[in-house]
């Protein structure tokens, strides 16, 4: 018997969420007032809900099908797994999207797929999908299509007319987890379709030599995601694979999904608690090196076997290590050394440069700023406050670990 | 008599989020120069307030001509902060632009404590009309009472009629729904204009204790009168429930990081709310039953799919007889590490019977991408020049000594870097192969790797630069520069002289290639 659409939604939604991206937010601003259809995107994203797990919920993040001919060991939806199997039409898809889209529970649609029969029939469903959206529905959310690894150009190139993003992921930080793991799939098609993805969006950018515009494409860029700890790889080869995807195919975001225990889960993998703690740091360390002017080899340098420090941020960790370039003085070190003290995000490191020109500043000043003295004291050196000896102190690390903690067993 | 700045007064606003009634009392009594300390800042308290002054007076001609300049930044978070509920925010704001008068960068100074104090509760308000945006939820009601024109309270009777929701289903003319909202602040006016440029070909009413909201595709009607909840349903919640429990990973509990994004003051009006005690509370038993849940037999068409996709003859390791055949093989070379970070091999390009090879050091950046040599800056630089000499490429071959391209990624680039002599050797393996299945007669090596990698020897460029070597097989070996070496000199002067030598250069290439 065919199961009902809320049977195949809870299937297909179940199916989707071991994705972690759930963004909305930087692609072109536009809105319904001159059509008179439907939909808005405004700069930021926006998330409609968070389920405990803490995660938004921006999106409607399905499985167009989550039956696949892949045999991926870390995919709940592989071709050896026991796991429901479910299938929606195109019509659905575009139904669920605007229903939900009305009732303001979201921002537009994630859409995702097993692949079926062949990657370019896959491919065109899901591309049937966003055209029936943006075309006949007069659409004008947010659109994330994932690209099926191997489906031709020309598909693909549809793809980006209607979607706000495209995104394929490399999965695994390494070729040979790949292989090991996913052995349908080619690192280096991979690294193909994204660096095709970055030549089209540039041409695109490019105005025309008639018209002299721009034409949309992908406006939200391209995006990708690495599973973390399902195989060997350490922390630094990790982010040595991110600043490679950043530089080469201009990605907006990397994401990290810890792994996390699937039904039926093949015997080659871990069957353990997801490790959030680390994924946190790699998106801490990720964020140094795209905003706050840290080079990866220095975020991980000094840490044992490449593994980021658990109790500790990756920016504290690094600035305990390199004592030498502290205490910096807050009214007048340049911006480069204020983004690396720990304490100082980009806002504060923003305020305190606006603020100095006035003013000389105090250790008051940061406190009314809601800066925590305690991480930042040891660091800087203020109007009235030197820190004396506290940088050099032997137990400086233990101010900053986490207390003990009574273990839980799993 | 006190001095007018002392006097007391006290002034009484509406207090609803209008910055007008605001803007016009606090340039009155700035005019008359009334200290912050000596007003009375009060909200008026349903229609009838027995201690309101009297409504202010006109502003008289003469105030006019003193017209008050304050910076634009102040009045963009003056039109913010005046959406607030903190009945101080009247007098802060007054306080502020009385400072303003001699501290013109007041504003900058972000760690005093007025401006601390206005950045609060601008943030705050900013925060809450983000939360509108995400936490409005839509009911359908029924498309048989109209609401053209109609104030938003009138609206507040409505019976939701149940409306067919099913896939294929279609409703003939504009859509209606009404929402429930309970925001801090006064911020319904704000962001009533998201909606309408959002939910464009809907009627749409949304409802709140500070003021409602209606759009009927022509007007957009805002009142500040308080509504009450009407308490409707709508059967799309049901399936969004269904979504939002199933998009929940249980091995993940984050119970702080969500309530700190969906605070508990929300949960009443959200569908899906009433979910999260039931998914917070089954997540470990659910993520211990999938643990125990052991892996079975795959499923039937595991085995028809891995049959399918078995390959179909077996792989051939021998050396390649065509340069199709190479440069298929070459696709998938692990003959160095390099391409673990490489996008693709970029393999040579040209007729295979050409009687001119050039052979550059590795592909760059946009090679990489578009997987054929000599296509970037480098590349263009090439053809100018050699366009300039008539020398056409399309007739030559052309290569690169190491086939991957090796670089350092520098935030959002990539950086060059040198293949080493392990990489040039691997990589020698193909370039052989090009040279003995082309059989060229000419080889010309562009900078010191190609040079090194025809010799299977480091060579410095200086003693081979120009000249014309022969090689043991019968071929001649032509030297000159990398044309990417042209436009890295920083110096106008010398790059234009070293551009003329490797012009030169390649005019002796085109000599000698129409002799052959």
């Amino acid at each position: 018997m065919k199961k009902s659409l809320k049977e195949r939604l809870a299937i297909l939604s179940d199916a989707a969420k071991y994705d972690a991206s759930c963004a909305s937010s930087g692609t072109t601003k536009r809105n319904s007032s001159a059509s008179g259809g439907l939909g808005s995107t405004e700069g930021s994203g926006i998330c409609h809900a968070y389920a405990p797990d803490g995660r938004c919920i921006s999106l409607l993040k399905i499985l167009m099908t989550n039956f696949c001919i892949y045999d991926c060991a870390y995919c709940i939806n592989r071709s050896s797994s026991n796991v429901e199997r479910a299938r929606f039409s195109v019509e659905e898809v575009v139904w669920l999207t605007l229903e939900f889209y009305r009732r303001n529970y979201i921002e537009g649609l994630f859409l995702s797929s097993g692949i079926i029969r062949s990657s370019d029939h896959t491919m065109e469903e899901m591309v049937r999908i966003a055209r029936e959206l943006r075309v006949t529905h007069n659409f004008r959310g947010y659109i994330h299509l994932k690209s099926i690894p191997e489906a031709s150009p020309a598909l693909i190139e549809e793809a980006g007319l209607y979607a706000d993003r495209l995104s394929i992921n490399i999965e695994l930080p390494t070729d040979a987890g790949l292989t090991r793991y996913a052995p349908e799939k080619r690192p280096d098609g991979i690294r193909k379709s994204m660096g095709d993805l970055r030549l089209k969006i540039e041409e695109m950018r490019d105005p025309t030599l008639q018209t002299k515009r721009t034409r949309r494409f992908a406006p939200a860029g391209q995006s990708t995601q690495m599973i973390v700890g399902a195989d060997q790889a350490n922390d630094s080869v990790i982010l040595g694979t991110s600043a490679r995807l950043y530089g080469s195919y201009g990605l907006r975001r990397v994401y990290y999904s810890a792994f996390s225990p699937i039904p039926d889960a093949s015997r080659n993998l871990p069957l353990v608690k997801p490790p959030l703690m680390r994924e946190h740091r790699l998106y801490q360390a990720d964020w140094l090196y795209r905003f706050y002017g840290f080079g990866i080899d220095e975020i991980t340098r000094d840490q044992p076997d490449g593994m980021l420090d658990l109790d500790l941020d990756p920016k504290l960790a690094w600035a305990l290590s390199n004592r030498h370039r502290f205490p910096v003085d807050i009214n007048k070190a340049d911006r480069e050394m204020l983004l690396r003290v720990p304490g100082f995000g980009t806002k504060i490191v923003r305020a305190i440069l606006t603020a100095r020109r006035h003013r000389t500043l105090r250790l008051e000043d940061l406190v009314r700023l809601k800066v925590s003295l305690k991480k930042v004291q040891a660091f800087i050196i203020a109007e009235g406050w030197t820190p004396s000896r506290l940088i050099d102190r032997p137990d400086l690390r233990t101010m900053f670990e986490p207390k003990p903690e009574q273990l839980v067993l799993l | 008599m006190p001095s007018p700045g002392l006097e007391r007064q006290t002034v009484t606003l509406d207090g609803k989020g209008d910055f007008g009634e605001w803007r016009d009392a606090a340039r009155r009594l700035l005019v008359a120069g009334t200290l912050p300390t000596a007003v009375d800042w009060r909200e008026k308290h349903g229609t009838t307030d027995l201690f309101a002054d009297p409504v202010p007076a006109e502003r008289k001609p003469e105030e006019a001509q003193r017209d008050i300049t304050v910076p634009r930044a102040f009045m963009t978070l003056a039109e913010t902060v005046i959406c607030h509920s903190d009945p101080g925010r009247f007098g802060l704001l007054y306080r502020t632009l009385w400072r303003l008068q001699a501290e013109r960068n007041l504003l900058d100074i972000v760690s005093d404590a007025d401006v601390v104090r206005l950045n609060a509760m601008e943030k705050s308000v900013r925060r809450d009309s983000h939360k509108m945006k995400a936490f409005v939820r839509f009911k359908e009601i029924g498309a048989d009472t109209p609401t053209t024109g109609a104030p938003a309270t009138d609206v507040m009777e409505v019976i939701a009629r149940p409306v067919s929701l099913e896939p294929g289903s279609m409703t003939i003319g504009r859509r209606r729904f009404f929402a429930w909202f309970e925001p801090d602040h006064f911020i319904v006016a704000r962001v009533a204009l998201f909606f309408q440029r959002r939910f464009t070909d809907m009627d749409w009413i949304i409802a709140t204790p500070k003021g409602s909201a209606a759009w009927d595709g022509t007007t957009l009607t805002v009142t500040s009168e308080p509504a009450d909840d009407p308490k409707l349903t709508d059967d799309a919640d049901t399936l969004w429930r269904t979504y939002y429990s199933n998009i929940f990973n249980p091995a993940r509990l984050k119970v702080k990081a969500m309530q700190s994004e969906m605070p508990k003051k929300y949960w009443k009006n959200l569908p899906e709310a009433e979910l999260i005690p039931g998914l917070i509370a089954g997540a470990e038993e659910k993520v211990r039953a999938m643990a125990k849940q052991a892996m079975k037999d795959p499923p039937a068409f595991h085995a028809k799919v891995r049959e399918a996709a078995m390959p179909k003859s077996e792989e051939n390791t021998a050396r390649p007889g065509t340069l199709d055949a190479a440069r298929a093989d070459a696709r998938d070379c692990t003959r160095c590490p390099l391409y673990c970070k490489a996008t693709q091999t970029v393999f040579g390009e040209g007729p295979d019977d050409a009687k001119v090879m050039f052979v550059g050091e590795q592909p760059g950046d946009q090679e990489d991408l578009a997987g054929r040599p000599f296509v970037g800056p480098a590349g263009k630089m090439f053809d100018t020049i050699a366009g300039e000499v008539d020398l056409d490429r399309k007739t030559a071959y052309v290569t690169n000594a190491v086939k991957h391209f090796k670089y350092e990624p520098r935030g959002k680039r990539r950086i060059h870097q040198k293949p080493n002599m392990g990489e040039i050797r691997a990589c020698r393996w193909w370039l052989k192969l090009e040279l003995d299945l082309i059989q060229p007669k000419l080889v010309v090596a562009m900078g010191a790797t190609a040079l090194t990698s025809v010799m299977d020897h480091a060579e410095r460029l200086g003693d081979y630069r120009s000249r014309k070597v022969d090689l043991d097989d019968g071929r001649t070996l032509y030297t000159t520069v990398h044309p990417s070496y042209l436009l890295r000199i920083p110096d106008e002067g010398r790059k234009r002289e070293e551009i003329d030598r490797f012009r030169e250069d390649l005019k002796t290439i085109k000599t000698l290639s129409d002799k052959l």
